[in-house]
């Protein structure tokens, strides 16, 4: 790709501006109430200008940075699959006629440009990519095709941040048309400006961005490389994929599940979950029938229900399905982490369960090591 | 062909319950299209005479009179369906069951040897078999159209037993709890407000008692870390589903505290 650009406040107007004006619904960072969430934008006055998020396990708090930040926090309860995989989808509709039925055909999706999209959330669309794009989701990869990506690099994260323990940041790698990296110190405030991809670099060729010289890029990676040694938090992942596939009979388990609530809210925020559930709709009179897809969580007892009753019914059962599909039995599926370090589940759960706390609490309580000394079956038999 | 018949009767309750089937408006005459209604004093004089395809009972037994009634009503009808928390877990009158009646006949009433109640208000589940709960105080209109239809399809409903966090998150809403530290019951409350007070950022009250698998102690240590008091606690779950198994439950753990400990 073409070298990096530099613009200023105007500059990020601007590219908001060419993106409404080829035709994109721009959603991106903007505060709502007390929180950052995603929605429409038009301008740089619709992002949280100034905002920082303090973030801890169970808590979350906006304050002011006493500077004019455009990306001075980091993610909210929201990602993008609000938009990627909505729920109450309508996969199908249908009226009756004299003679049968006809079928309702459904509006195109609007096409989003995801503005703002951190290297966490970018790298959770990958993810989300192989989950949906295989299989021929079509409301995910029509949606998905559709989209622009703005990435902005993150240079200072959360407590609750540890995409640097699994590569998806706080630099974005891949999976954007446009990344940004806001650089503010002193009387300096501008934003690196590269293009991932060709549209990307056709939409940067609109606005009146001059090169950038060789200290600003390398102040601006200096400032992402700094965010990566002062992530918040951490998770170990050598042999992780391993440990957990070993540890299901912890008893570990079940004293997570006595403080978890098993609310779903991890599942709703985390940015790669994707269970849903099907429901069909019919009018009272039988006029018209739809089918419907929303979220759904792991957490819920209808999840795993089958015929006699739900295959984890313990909080304890459906926490540790939960974390071992993120960290391990995700990478026989789909080859990756199901994770990417977000933080989200550690802010939003009402109680404060920390993934990367309890990953390392297993670890520590490794069954295979308390079982040193005594010999297997077939050692025995050997 | 006859359409089903429908009945609604109502026992100790404000019958914001039944009210909700009038409130349906626009799906009231749909209704009237599909079912009978041969027996709801609130919105026809006209009573046909039983037996009934499905009945919905709204409000609490407190009288004998009323443990006799709700045992012929059953024996009326093919589907009983209870709606709203009185009739589901006994409603906030169920407070009196942890005090004695007859001291608030005294006080209430100028000749209380006229008055003839049990000790206790107790859900209707707790004296005839119950085909299908549907909770909340009052139901959700919608979730009532719900009921009706699957009942008259031959179906299961679809109302689900999951937290009302599910209903904030598919709304957008950010959790009350976490965004601005407001002690909360939604995490152990069973959907289907649609999360009304959270979306003003109110903490849920619990108007749909239990979720399938509340876990109210670890939510009251976490109301406890946010500074709520063992008495908080026991306001907060002896609301409208006080007599609800897990709230009842969980609102004598902190009497208990109180008792023992002095705490406050």
């Amino acid at each position: 790709m073409s070298e990096p650009l530099v613009i200023d406040r105007q500059g990020v107007d601007a590219l908001i501006a060419v993106l409404i004006d080829r035709g994109y619904e721009v959603v991106g960072p903007t505060v709502r109430g007390q929180t950052i969430l995603y929605d429409t934008i038009t301008s740089t006055e619709d992002l949280p200008v100034g905002i920082r998020d303090r973030q801890e396990a169970g808590s979350y708090r906006l304050e002011e940075r006493g500077d004019d930040a455009l990306f001075g926090y980091v993610v909210g309860p929201q990602s993008f699959k609000k938009y990627l995989t909505p729920p109450g989808t309508v996969f199908w509709k249908g009226l009756r006629t004299e003679d049968g039925f006809e079928t309702v055909e459904a509006d195109p999706p609007p096409r989003h440009a995801f503005f703002g999209a951190r290297p966490c959330e970018v790298a959770a669309m990958r993810v989300q990519d192989d989950v949906y794009l295989p299989v021929g989701d079509g409301v995910y990869t029509e949606r998905r095709e559709r989209s622009f990506t703005v990435a902005v690099n993150c240079t200072e994260p959360a407590a609750t941040c540890f995409c640097a323990s699994l590569g998806t940041g706080p630099a974005v790698s891949d999976g954007y048309d446009i990344a940004l990296t806001e650089v503010l110190s002193g009387e300096h405030h501008f934003f690196l400006a590269e293009a991932g991809t060709d549209i990307g670099e056709d939409v940067l060729a609109d606005l009146s961005a001059r090169p950038a010289h060789d200290e600003e890029v390398v102040g601006a990676r200096r400032l992402v490389v700094h965010a990566s040694d002062h992530m918040g938090r951490s998770l170990e992942t050598d042999g992780l994929q391993e440990l957990l596939s070993a540890n299901l009979a912890n008893s570990i388990w079940n004293e997570i599940g006595n403080r978890c609530l098993t609310c779903t809210n991890c599942t709703m925020v985390c940015p790669t979950c994707f269970c849903s559930t099907v429901e069909d709709r019919q009018a009272l009179d039988g006029s018209s029938a739809e089918r419907v897809r929303t979220w759904d969580s792991c957490f819920t007892l209808d999840f795993s229900y089958i015929h006699g009753g739900p295959v984890r019914s313990s909080p304890g059962a459906r926490y540790r399905q939960w974390i071992t599909h993120k960290l391990s039995t995700w990478q026989d599926q789909f080859g990756s982490f199901g994770c990417v370090g977000c933080g989200r589940c550690i802010t939003w759960c009402p109680v404060g369960i920390d993934i990367t706390q309890e990953a390392a609490a297993v670890r520590e309580r490794d069954i295979r090591k308390v079982a040193v000394g005594i010999p297997s079956v077939k050692e025995v038999l050997e | 062909m006859a359409l089903p018949t429908l009945a609604v009767h109502k026992f100790a309750s404000c019958d914001g319950c039944q009210l909700s089937l009038l409130d349906l408006e626009d799906e009231l005459l749909a209704v009237a299209g599909v079912v009978q209604i041969a027996n709801f004093m609130e919105a026809s004089r006209e009573v046909l005479p039983p037996p009934y395809d499905v009945t919905l009972v709204e409000g609490s037994i407190t009288t004998a009179h009323d443990a006799e009634r709700i045992k012929q009503i059953r024996e009326e009808t093919g589907v009983l369906i209870t709606i709203g928390a009185c009739a589901t877990a006994g409603g906030i009158q169920a407070l009196r069951n942890w005090k004695d009646v007859d001291d608030f006949t005294r006080y209430v009433y100028a000749h209380p040897a006229y008055i003839e109640t049990l000790q206790t208000s107790t859900p209707v589940a707790d004296h005839v078999a119950v085909d299908f709960e549907l909770r909340g105080c009052p139901v959700s209109k919608h979730q009532l159209l719900e009921v009706l239809v699957a009942f008259l399809q031959g179906r299961r409903p679809n109302v689900p037993t999951y937290s009302v966090c599910v209903e904030c998150k598919l709304k957008g809403n950010p959790c009350v709890m976490v965004a601005h530290g407001t002690p909360c019951l939604g995490p152990v409350t069973q959907a289907g407000c649609d999360a009304l007070c959270p979306t003003y950022d109110r903490g849920c009250f619990g108007c749909f008692g239990p979720m399938e698998s509340p876990n109210t102690g670890s939510l009251a240590d976490q109301w406890k870390a946010m500074g709520a008091s063992e008495r908080d606690l026991i306001d907060a779950f002896r609301n409208f589903n006080a007599w609800s198994d897990a709230f009842r439950k969980e609102s004598d753990r902190h009497q208990t505290s109180i008792e023992i400990g002095g705490v406050r």
